[in-house]
């Protein structure tokens, strides 16, 4: 397809160039805009008719005039080369290399927009990810080609938690071929290097590819990165049956890219300023995160997410969650008390939980046990509050049981070093230790079969 | 006379050049073909909301108008598919495409090559009505398919073919009518956005058991009523209606996933052809037909996923079956409709909604019902919507559209799903408009006495929520010990009854005969201890019987072991009968 060049810009706006009689440009297609200085910056056509075509620039439109700027149409929409050769590379947020080596060339380009996967061609994930932490694998299992968020806020331990969690992933029965994706959206500097640290620490590093855009770069491409590292994750998950896991951080940054892009647009806003297609456009993020049969490979996501005002009902962690499957919620109450890492147990989910726990692939209790520690942690925690008010005097014996238990389990289940990692045997031994701590006849969601055989109470 | 592509943006296109274009007609667009429905017309360009990505598509393209509005095929073959949200058969677009879907994929949504068995159940020269059967297929182990004769013809049967296998688009009977004559095929096509016609609609007086006890004891719903589920993300919808979907006793369940997560549908492919339907023991599949656009699938198929769904329960209601629908979730639904009303740049209502939404929200609930059909026959389709709404606050526009119209009202609650009580349907704030209607049927096909136990029962928990406010304030040990006995009762309800475990293969079903056993005894538990309370036997000491445990286990035990459960229950309770006030 050859590529026409046109000097016909009628309108230019902080992130928009408005093209005259273009003929035959496709929606979707790729553009590339040329600057007086020789500057070249890429776009992508917004919506097109036979007077005006809108293109969408990514990056800054410093310096373009509707004089001397010509426009490229491609022919063709936004494809990515892809090859072995990205990994343990850095690339920025439109796949150019930051980290000073070559580009990449590869005869196998991909649509960075990826394509939907057919529902019919799933497979059920149900592989249990070992990741070594007891809130987590217990409580909130994560398995191969889940899409499970971390809801932070800021200031709290989610990087620390993501690297921790890439550290120790493993699965219970094979150590196979294995890739971390990083996606760095719209962070700053010491963030990007404490996961890449993190990453050579754990000897992950030459394992990964590393896409960046850090908070002064232009935020447009924070809308095209998270595209590029799924693309990359695709690849090396589906044509070189790897099982990938994606760490994109922080989502919020990318949500208000999508607020900033729509907003030049002149879209109708919907909650809080935020385009109505948001839900839309991060399903087409998360919803690439699976298995298919008749690969070996998967792409497991775990975004990170912080939450504007530790606020769950913004209109971010919302959307999210009705997308992703569960979430991984971080309290600032337990990172308060010096708990590591604070996840709000109550408050976390894992949709795919009862696909990769039980008999064959972690313990044939795990899942009542993880029903029975909700519980109790739960009336515990209701009952700390009661406390607040009547004082602990007015409880009755069993009542004072789970209060102790709710503190118990904070101290010992949830808070855990950064280099300790439990095994799934150990960390279901210990829900049993803390149980016991109550009276047995309380255990309702633990059939009695369990009790007998695990269960840790003096007779 | 072919139009051209004049504009494109995302998925609305402007077409101009079709000769005559009439509304909702469907439009092949571009060279990949891309379906489209008209949704508006500008003089002489039509407006076109695309069911495809359009990514690549370029001005000056060709349109070509189908002159049909968009419509479904109806025949045998529709159970145990799964399709999109214009039925095209995902596990055919499989094998033609691969993993991924791309644009512009052509497949047939029935199968042309498939034989079905075909039995006439009419002889020639027999004057036959709309809607009357003709002949059957027997198209899974469950589900009989009768051949009707279609919509709006009738006449006299001039030919029929006799026993034998036949494709769907091969004639299998000729009627004459006014000298015309028409021929009968298995299948038949009918337009998603009209509903079909039945003789008359009917009160509902049945309720659509769903071995769920918090449903069909506290909040039934009637087979060919509406029930709405709104609840946050995490609160369980997607449980209650894949619980619904597996143990209702529908004949044929229509499942619509609609913008929602792909490995939702995937579990259903995986999990329901090896469970058994427990009145039959038949696969699940055998009666299920899924429909799926998962929320990175063309929006504006997602808006025409939910018409789809209820016209393929309409046509299975029309050969006299209960067929219930789940949309899994109409704010998706709804949301679509919103961007492509922002696309066409219509003026906003509530929250960027089209001013319509409540309107379209009604037109959808309104095609549920319990029907006479055109055969005289009696028909139903229940409607289950999930709705999703922002931050779990009903007050936005979707959750307050849908209750205005549908009769039952699950209120799923955050804080319950928190303490992992399941099926997380509030008690308090929840209510079903049918419960008048299908006592009657409960008293005489359950217990006469069914209606007084639910009422009980749930003023105790009503009573409860006023208890925990006291106890807030002067604490437990303040309270009179028949306040006491209402906690404990209170809470056997909630822990052992109301919550049920969806993945426990026994507490995942109950029946409405074992749902009444196990309320009856706890009521007479409660009788009991109320009545050694007005004995003056202090509480504790009837704390200390250990018969909640037994109860809390009723649960878990199966069906046919129930009653000798329950013998070991009534010793106990006559141990309570029996307490005296000595310590």
């Amino acid at each position: 397809m050859e590529e026409i060049e046109y000097k016909t810009i009628e309108r230019v706006t902080n992130v928009l160039l408005f093209v005259k009689d273009v003929k035959n440009a496709a929606y979707n297609e790729q553009v590339e805009i040329e600057l007086e200085n020789g500057k070249k910056v890429s776009g992508q056509v917004l919506a097109t008719n036979e007077d005006v075509t809108i293109v969408q620039v990514f990056g800054e439109t410093t310096g373009m005039n509707t004089q001397t700027t010509k426009v490229r149409f491609k022919g063709t929409t936004f494809k990515m080369p892809v090859s072995m050769d990205m990994v343990g590379r850095v690339f920025d947020g439109l796949g150019r290399p930051r980290d000073g080596g070559i580009p990449i060339f590869s005869d196998e380009k991909m649509d960075i927009n990826g394509s939907p996967i057919n529902p019919y061609a799933r497979e059920e994930p149900s592989e249990f990810v070992q990741t070594g932490i007891s809130s987590i694998d217990c409580m909130n299992t994560l398995v191969r080609g889940q899409k499970l968020p971390i809801f932070s806020g800021s200031g709290l331990a989610h990087n620390k938690l993501a690297a921790q969690i890439v550290k120790q992933a493993k699965i219970l029965a094979e150590k196979e071929n294995f890739y971390v994706v990083f996606g760095g959206i719209g962070i700053n500097s010491e963030d990007a290097n404490f996961f890449i640290n993190e990453f050579q620490n754990s000897g992950a590093l030459e394992r990964s590819v590393i896409f960046l855009n850090l908070a002064a770069e232009p935020s447009m491409e924070r809308v095209i990165l998270p595209r590029l590292a799924l693309t990359a994750a695709e690849y090396l998950a589906y044509e070189k049956n790897a099982h990938v896991i994606v760490i994109l951080s922080d989502m919020t940054n990318y949500a208000e890219a999508l607020r900033e892009i729509s907003a030049a647009r002149d879209e109708v806003p919907g909650r809080r300023g935020y385009p109505g297609y948001m839900y839309t456009d991060l399903a087409s993020l998360f919803e690439r995160a699976g298995k298919v049969k008749g690969k070996e490979g998967s792409v497991t996501q775990l975004p990170i997410l912080t939450m504007p005002s530790d606020d769950i009902t913004h209109p971010i962690p919302d959307l999210t969650g009705y997308i992703t499957e569960g979430q991984i919620v971080l309290s600032r109450a337990l990172d308060k008390s010096g708990i590591y890492p604070g996840v709000d147990v109550l408050l976390s989910l894992s949709r795919l939980m009862n696909q990769g726990i039980g008999k064959d692939s972690t313990r044939e209790d795990h899942r009542n046990v993880s029903d029975q520690l909700y519980a109790a942690y739960a009336k515990g925690k209701e009952l700390r509050s009661l406390t607040e008010i009547v004082g602990e005097d007015a409880l009755s014996k069993i009542d004072k049981q789970y209060l102790h238990f709710a503190e118990e389990f904070e101290n010992r289940f949830i808070k855990q070093g950064f280099n300790e990692d439990r095994s799934i045997t150990e960390t279901l031994d210990l829900g049993w230790e803390l149980l016991s701590s109550i009276d047995k006849s309380e255990m309702k969601r633990i059939k009695p079969e369990f009790i007998e055989k695990y269960g840790k109470w003096k007779q | 006379m072919e139009g051209k592509v004049i504009g494109i943006s995302g998925s609305v296109v402007t077409v101009s050049g079709l000769e005559d274009p009439k509304m909702n007609n469907i439009v092949f667009i571009g060279e990949n073909e891309l379906v489209g429905e008209i949704v508006k017309i500008e003089e002489k360009n039509a407006i076109v909301q695309v069911y495809e990505d359009t990514s690549g598509l370029k001005i000056g393209e060709k349109a070509v108008d189908s002159k049909e509005p968009l419509s479904v095929e109806l025949g045998p073959g529709l159970i145990g598919s799964i399709f999109d949200g214009i039925q095209r058969p995902l596990d055919k677009i499989l094998n033609k495409e691969g993993t991924f879907i791309s644009s512009g994929v052509k497949v047939n949504s029935l199968d042309r090559e498939k034989k079905w068995h075909f039995k006439p159940k009419v002889e020639e020269g027999k004057a036959v009505e709309a809607g009357e059967e003709i002949g059957e297929v027997k198209e899974t182990s469950l589900i009989k398919h009768k051949v009707l004769v279609p919509v709006n013809q009738k006449g006299i049967v001039k030919k029929i073919v006799e026993e034998g296998d036949y494709t769907v688009d091969e004639t299998i009977a000729v009627l004459e009518n006014d000298k015309k004559t028409e021929e009968i095929k298995l299948m038949t096509k009918w337009p998603v956005r009209t509903a079909r016609p039945v003789k008359e609609k009917l009160s509902p007086t049945i309720p659509l058991l769903t071995g769920q006890r918090v449903i069909d004891t506290m909040f039934p719903v009637a087979m060919g009523g509406t029930a709405a589920v709104p609840g946050p993300f995490g609160s369980g919808k997607t449980v209650i209606q894949h619980q619904l979907a597996k143990w209702s006793d529908a004949d044929v369940i229509v499942y619509v996933g609609c913008g929602e997560r792909g490995n939702e549908m995937t579990e259903i492919l995986t999990t329901f052809p090896e469970l058994k339907d427990p009145k039959s023991g038949k696969p699940l599949m055998d009666r299920t037909i899924l429909i799926a656009n998962t929320s990175n699938m063309p929006v504006a198929a997602r808006e025409a996923s939910i018409y789809t769904g209820i016209t393929l329960a309409e046509y299975y209601r029309d050969m006299g079956y209960s067929v219930a629908v789940m949309a899994d979730s109409t704010s998706r639904w709804a949301e679509a409709l919103r961007e492509l009303s922002g696309r066409l740049e219509e003026m906003p209502g509530e929250e960027g909604y089209p001013a319509y939404l409540g309107r379209r929200i009604g037109e959808f609930y309104e095609r549920a019902g319990r029907a006479r059909i055109l055969s005289g026959k009696i028909g139903a389709a229940t409607i289950i919507g999930a709705v999703s709404p922002p931050g779990g606050d009903i007050s936005e526009p979707v959750s307050q559209n849908t209750l205005r119209v549908t009769r039952v009202f699950w209120a799923l609650d955050a804080s319950l799903a928190n303490a992992r009580h399941f099926p997380s349907i509030n008690w308090l704030n929840s209510y079903s408009l049918y419960t008048d209607e299908l006592d009657q049927w409960y008293r005489k096909n359950i217990a006469e006495d069914w209606p007084e136990l639910r009422d009980k029962a749930m003023a105790t928990l009503q009573k409860e929520a006023e208890i925990n406010e006291i106890v807030q304030l002067v604490g437990y040990d303040a309270l009179p010990e028949s306040d006491k006995l209402i906690l404990d009762v209170a809470r056997m309800l909630r822990e052992d009854y109301l919550q049920q475990n969806a993945f426990d293969e026994t507490d995942t079903y109950a029946s409405v005969s074992k749902q009444y056993k196990m309320l009856k005894i706890i009521n007479e538990v409660f009788d009991a201890e109320k009545a050694a309370l007005e004995r003056n036997v202090p509480i504790e000491k009837l704390q200390s019987i250990q018969i909640k445990p037994k109860i809390a286990r009723l649960r878990y035990t199966k069906e046919e072991e129930i009653d000798d459960k329950l013998k070991e229950i009534e010793k106990d309770i006559e141990a309570i009968k029996k307490t005296s006030t000595e310590k």
